[in-house]
């Protein structure tokens, strides 16, 4: 019990899979423009990323090692292409937003990374939680940035007016540089920040 | 003819950065630009593999598994589309290991310079991007060949370019907490708030 709690609330904080292990930006800050955009995104990795996890860690035995990144690709694919068709399905019109991203789940770097790191070593059930661990710290970058997007960029969140704008007679002058990709890097750096000020044993030596 | 070709390159090199305008390819973009010898080494592995798979992959798409493409076969309605990902990410991974051989056996030098980047290319998202967005855009073959090569040109100069300035970032005095990937961040912001500066370029 104790084992499971920790693979699920390291990857939080601790060994937040962005901001220390470098992994899985690359589809991530395109969706987070607007909240609603990266909570659909979150689901998905998160479902994916587990269930690969789990579907690898079962399999693990029996993959011979030299074929296994090609063994766990058709996994990851295969999961990817389910989602897809699901989100195609159930909310179309974010799933048009998120364009060609649900397909790069495939290349998220998380996903292959859990499932070469963690689940070849062991049994599918905790594997099932480090995969759901990890999406969780993802979703948790991805929420965040998204949060500060869409607040500053359009005044909403969800929808909802939180501040109102200038051309509905309130006070805010929507931000436009939030809604361009400079400020994801930005967010994502001040996170970076934040947390090693935090936790300085995250800290980089210099080289 | 040729106009539209050029300002299709010049449309994916800079003002559809793959790297700085839809942060493709950011997992190596950050790991692998420490240095600049490096960077280009993985830039130039990057131009060939998607000069080759985003045309590859617009073949498979247009012969294959678009709606009615097997009609060539004498086939009628079908449509294969779903297997979209799973294709496209089998002929990377199946180019870039021909390519590795090909390379091995006849270009050695380039081969070991390269080492490790190649195999890695397979996981890197600038690569399956550029294929999902020629899927995505509807490029002819013609128009897939030069956005192939613009948008891996593009992500190479990005890279590039970052290596540069993490170089001389040596010399500069960081905040602690910000020291390493935190700064990177923050620099790669800046380069791409730079290159917004060509979005508003008619070609």
């Amino acid at each position: 019990m104790e084992k499971i709690k920790k693979v699920v609330v390291d990857p939080l904080f601790n060994n937040n899979p962005i901001a220390l292990q470098v992994l899985g930006i690359c589809s991530a800050l395109a969706v987070t423009t607007k909240m609603d955009k990266s909570l659909v995104m979150c689901a998905a990795v998160i479902a994916v990323t587990a269930l690969s996890n789990y579907s690898v860690s079962l399999i693990r035995k029996i993959i011979p090692s030299s074929i296994r990144i090609i063994v766990q690709m058709t996994i990851i694919a295969s999961l990817v292409i389910m989602a897809d068709q699901i989100l195609k399905a159930y909310v179309y019109d974010i799933a048009k937003e998120l364009s060609v991203f649900v397909g790069l789940i495939i290349t998220n770097c998380i996903v292959m990374g859990r499932a070469e790191g963690f689940a070849m070593k062991n049994p599918p059930f905790l594997s099932l939680m480090d995969g759901i661990g990890n999406g969780i710290g993802y979703s948790l970058i991805l929420v965040y940035v998204a949060f500060f997007r869409e607040l500053l960029g359009t005044g909403k969140i969800l929808g909802f007016t939180i501040l109102t704008p200038t051309t509905e007679g309130g006070w805010y002058t929507p931000n436009g540089l939030a809604l361009l990709a400079p400020s994801a890097f930005f967010l994502i750096g001040l996170f970076i920040w934040a947390l090693r000020t935090w936790k300085p044993e995250q800290i980089e030596e210099v080289q | 003819m040729f106009e539209h070709y050029l300002s299709l390159f010049f449309k994916a090199v800079f003002v559809e950065n793959l790297a700085l305008s839809f942060f493709l390819g950011m997992c190596t973009f950050i790991a692998v630009s420490k240095k600049v010898s490096t960077a280009i080494g993985l830039g130039i592995a990057v131009v060939v593999v998607q000069s080759i798979t985003v045309p590859a992959n617009n073949l498979i798409y247009t012969y294959l598994l678009k709606e009615n493409a097997l009609s060539w076969m004498g086939i009628q309605g079908t449509d294969l589309s779903f297997l979209g990902l799973i294709s496209y990410i089998g002929v990377i991974a199946a180019m870039v290991q021909i390519l590795e051989m090909i390379l091995d056996k006849h270009v050695p030098s380039l081969y070991n310079a390269l080492g490790i980047f190649l195999p890695l290319i397979t996981v890197n998202c600038a690569i399956l991007g550029g294929s999902l967005f020629m899927v995505e855009r509807s490029y002819n073959f013609g128009e897939s060949v030069v956005f192939g090569f613009g948008s891996g040109f593009g992500w190479a100069l990005a890279i590039m370019t970052l290596a540069g300035i993490r170089e001389k970032l040596k010399y500069s005095d960081i905040p602690v907490g910000l020291r390493g990937l935190g700064i990177t961040f923050m620099i790669v912001g800046l380069m791409s708030l730079g290159f917004l500066a060509f979005s508003g370029i008619q070609l």
